[in-house]
């Protein structure tokens, strides 16, 4: 059995160490789009968690039985299935947001950093091991989308979790929301800057010049 | 026929399936630093987008949508639920059969694409298209339109990126920033030029 130490250096050095978005370049590809409204944000954040723990655990109990040349649909089959559990999930009990987002909801299924997981990981770690890996790299990608989506919600109309913070001019208060944001090219500013503060004070992760 | 040249202008340019809807930013971003081969990169994207919508297209609606297998004598059976199962061993196999094909009878074409094809099965543009497609109940004719235009929009990004990025690598970036948060910067810039296409309706 891993120590507490290790067990905590595989659950929370994903999240500002070894990021999955800033540093490993998986997983931007469903990320950006959700990000425009905190909620649609969170319920992303907590489906692809849930899909990263899982898959990983799944995975890793099975991974001595996985003949290594059908690996990737193995991991695939077993990735969709998750998704297909989430997706009907959030179609019972959370209908407005599913409508919203979910083609990216399917999207977890390609999304690199559930298959990089399994395959960097989960292939050659014991499950509970995995199930923490999968946990952090999903802490990870949460907290750059949450940190995006709190931006991007804030600062481009104002508000958090659909409640009014900022007054906006249009409807009498103070606040010139800034247009910018709300359009999706924004995510890709932000992010950019998340990377440039991360690396600023770690400076061990700045590639070399070419 | 003016309606299959909009929907063709209007997956290459409005609704650019990598800078206004982020899709296949993994590869992207990773295979963008020389413009051969984001070429290279961009053509087998088209090749196999121009495939797999269509053929994801005719089995949903033959066998997955509701009341499609009538024919079987099971007028009530909805398996649409399976969908992004079956989508994404169809893209898989496509992918397989047509390294295959191009392996046996195209050499040239093979060798030029090389480790881009199997790359393009964990592609989500791919994934994305078809998803895409359902969504939004193209026929036959209009998803073979979709899955070609749709391929030629990602192609001409991630040109694009490549292009810039070779020219960033002589510009004097701070430290934090050099490589991977430039090359968001930019992206950001080139998805806000395409915004600009969004005000034409067509």
């Amino acid at each position: 059995m891993a120590s507490s130490k290790e067990m905590k250096e595989v659950l929370f050095g994903p999240i500002f160490a070894n990021n999955p978005i800033a540093l490993q370049i998986l997983g931007i590809c469903s990320a950006l789009a959700v990000t425009s409204k905190m909620e649609n944000t969170l319920v992303m954040c907590i489906a692809l968690t849930f899909v990263v723990a899982f898959s990983n655990l799944f995975i890793s109990i099975i991974r001595n039985h996985i003949p290594s040349s059908v690996r990737i649909i193995v991991q695939m089959t077993i990735i969709a299935s998750l998704v297909i559990v989430v997706d009907q999930v959030l179609r019972a009990y959370a209908y407005s947001v599913a409508k919203e987002i979910s083609v990216f909801v399917a999207l977890i299924i390609t999304n690199c950093i559930v298959m990089g997981r399994a395959e960097a990981y989960a292939m050659k770690s014991p499950p509970f091991m995995s199930f923490l890996d999968g946990l952090g790299n999903g802490l990870g990608y949460s907290f750059v989308l949450l940190v995006v989506g709190f931006i991007r919600e804030l600062f481009g109309s104002g508000s958090l979790f659909g409640t009014q913070i900022l007054p906006v001019v249009s409807e009498g208060g103070w606040y010139q929301p800034v247009g910018l944001l709300v359009l999706p090219p924004s995510a890709f500013f932000i992010i950019g800057g998340i990377i440039w503060v991360l690396r600023t004070f770690r400076p061990e992760q700045v590639e070399p010049k070419e | 026929m003016e309606a299959y040249i909009s929907l063709f202008i209007k997956s290459v340019f409005v609704e650019n399936l990598a800078l206004t809807f982020f899709l296949g930013m993994c590869t992207f971003l990773a295979v963008s630093k020389k413009v051969s081969t984001a070429f290279g990169l961009g053509v087998a994207v088209i090749v196999v987008l121009g495939i797999s919508v269509p053929v994801n297209n005719i089995i949903y609606h033959g066998i997955l949508a509701p009341g499609a297998l009538e024919w079987a004598g099971f007028p009530d059976a909805d398996l649409s639920f399976l969908r992004f199962l079956t989508f994404i061993g169809v893209i898989a196999a496509l992918v397989q059969i047509l390294e295959m094909t191009l392996d046996k009878y195209v050499p040239a074409l093979y060798n030029a694409l090389g480790i881009f094809l199997p790359l393009i099965t964990v592609n989500c543009a791919i994934f994305g298209g078809v998803a895409f497609m359902v969504e939004r109940n193209y026929t036959f004719a209009e998803s073979v339109v979709y899955g070609i235009g749709s391929g030629v929009g990602w192609a001409l990004a991630i040109v694009a990126l490549a292009a810039v990025r070779e020219k960033l690598k002589y510009a004097d970036v701070p430290d934090g920033l050099r490589g991977l948060g430039a090359t968001f910067m930019a992206v950001g810039l080139i998805g806000l030029g395409f915004m600009s296409f969004s005000g034409v309706s067509l």
